[in-house]
């Protein structure tokens, strides 16, 4: 692992100064992700930032909603008793995602900064335009059978890999982020990129600002929810496909609906399109059905993902017939 | 139990192991802390100082940590995991080192009541919390019931893993994630053991659940 500075700042601004003064200067929270790729020299800053000490713990109620501090454990989460009673299906997805210990130690804004990448990413023998911009996508062409099947662009075919953010932007979260410009709030949805012809940029947050929290509105999706992750063994593993399902139902009739995918695309995979066409509909396998065909408009596989074009909408029937009680 | 006579995990300063791998690793140790002094400017922080300053690259940080209930003043550089801490510091290698990246859950301990992967978190991060290791577990000669349950349901073959699942198979109890096999399979997932010990441990936990002693 290469040197590195060390400062842990018992002040936001200060946290904040320290980044703008140092280029080649990070936060620091959990570390379950960065610690892992600065051992593997896939990434090197130069300084670290530790944000420990700021007071972002904080789960709490306010008006409209909740707000998750960003340095609230996943752990702490999805444990909590407000979590539980108001978005259960956040709890669900953090459950789901990495280990008890990792979870103890991830945080929420920790674990939407962990880097979108794949096995070439963490190669640092092999091309990755996401590490190195320029070199070209190892897995273009090569072993692709974890990869995206939306979203992606000849640069990077990456999937972005947190569980926690598929359920954050099923339940139309904003993060509340702050720098040396001051506060701004950005919707959930577009927090994570697209690759495009930067995939090293993962997120729209600038380098030097800080996430403070994350915001989730009141939702009538407090039961009839579901979080669905398929992978190569029963715990402790990335998604292959994972969904997020919440219905509201009314006397059989579908009220209101939110979907996303994770493990299909560079960014949690909203799918509104499905969603609308939910609205209104009986609960039935059928619509459900409908839904799914919607949802995969637009998917595309490579060499070894294909089996995804069948295991997504499947999981998509699947996550909403368990979230309706008709499974 | 031989290695056990020879090795004083209550030792203030860790277990003072005297058998060959223990001369190795003092020899490396040595070595290499040749080398860093080589290296190192001789600069070292004061504690009070690290909240208003940045730590250089080669600069040794003051951390106190109480380990297994002994508070210890120590003095590492930035980069030092808290398993190497433990290990190649305090000599308490009952913590085991398997992938180094947060896999396979051999370095488990618990910081602050609560486990933890100690490869993937820096010591100075750590500064003046409370961490417990698998040497920490036992009350002197009597071992922790879940030890104890590991012997009587063979849950081990190799013993590399055994360490991080203990304190692992400790704190699902602690946490009230042990009340089913399911839930005990589930929340033991970042714990792997390559010779496929499962079904043993599994049945380990519950019978220390199931019995009722505290934990």
């Amino acid at each position: 692992m290469n040197q590195f500075q060390y400062a842990r700042p018992a002040k936001q601004k200060a946290a904040i100064d320290l980044l703008v003064k140092d280029q080649n200067a990070m936060f620091i929270a959990g570390g379950t992700n960065l610690i892992d790729l600065m051992k593997r020299g896939v990434m090197t800053p130069e300084k670290l930032v530790d944000i420990n000490r700021l007071p972002l713990k904080g789960i709490e109620k306010v008006q409209g909603g909740v707000r998750v501090g960003a340095l609230a454990l996943n752990s702490a989460v999805a444990e909590d008793k407000v979590i539980l009673e108001k978005f259960p299906l956040l709890s669900l997805a953090l459950k789901s995602g990495a280990s008890a210990q990792l979870r103890n130690m991830a945080t929420v804004g920790g674990n939407m900064m962990q880097r979108t990448r794949c096995y070439y990413f963490y190669d640092t023998a092999l091309p990755c335009n996401k590490r190195e911009p320029g070199t070209g996508c190892g897995a273009l062409e090569g072993f692709n059978r974890m990869h995206a099947i939306f979203g992606f662009s000849d640069k990077c075919i990456a999937v972005h890999p947190s569980d926690m953010s598929v359920a954050l932007v099923t339940l139309d979260a904003t993060v509340l982020v702050t720098g040396p410009k001051g506060e701004r709030q950005i919707p959930f949805i577009d927090f994570h990129r697209l690759p495009g012809d930067h995939p090293e940029v993962d997120t729209n947050l600038a380098r030097n600002e800080l996430i403070l929290a994350v915001d989730i509105p009141e939702s009538p999706f407090t039961k009839n929810v579901e979080y669905l992750k398929v992978r190569e063994r029963a715990s402790y593993a990335f998604a292959l496909v994972s969904v997020a399902a919440a219905l509201d139902i009314d006397h059989n009739t579908i009220r209101d609906a939110r979907l996303a995918m994770g493990g299909v695309a560079h960014k949690p995979w909203r799918l509104s399109e499905a969603e609308k066409a939910l609205v209104g509909k009986p609960v039935s396998e059928t619509t459900f059905e409908q839904a799914a065909e919607i949802a995969m408009r637009g998917a595309k596989a490579f060499e070894h993902n294909a089996y995804k074009l069948k295991l997504a909408p499947n999981s998509i029937v699947q996550a909403l017939k368990t979230a309706a009680g008709i499974a | 139990m031989a290695e056990k006579k020879n090795c004083d995990a209550n030792s203030p300063k860790g277990n003072n192991c005297t058998h060959h791998s223990e001369e190795r690793r003092t020899f490396l140790k040595q070595s290499s802390a040749m080398m860093a002094l080589a290296l190192t400017p001789p600069t070292v922080l004061k504690a009070a100082d690290l909240d208003e300053k940045v730590a250089e690259k080669f600069e040794k940080v003051p951390v106190t940590l109480e380990i297994n209930g002994v508070k210890q003043k120590l003095s590492v550089e930035p980069r030092v995991t808290v398993l190497d801490l433990l290990r190649e510091q305090l000599n308490l290698t009952g913590t085991k080192k398997g992938c180094d990246y947060g896999q396979c859950g051999a370095c488990t301990v618990h910081i602050d009541g609560t486990r933890v992967n100690s490869c993937l978190t820096f010591a100075v991060m750590q500064d003046g919390k409370k961490i417990t290791t698998i040497e920490g577990l036992a009350a002197g000669e009597e071992l922790h019931p879940m030890q104890e349950a590991f012997i009587k349901h063979d849950g081990f073959q190799c013993g590399y893993c055994t360490p991080g699942q203990i304190m692992s198979a400790v704190a699902c109890i602690r946490e009230g994630h042990a009340n089913s096999e399911a839930e005990i399979r589930e929340y033991m997932s970042g714990n792997i053991c390559r010779c496929g010990a499962y079904p043993n441990i599994v049945n380990a936990i519950l019978e220390v659940k199931n019995g009722g002693q505290k934990v």
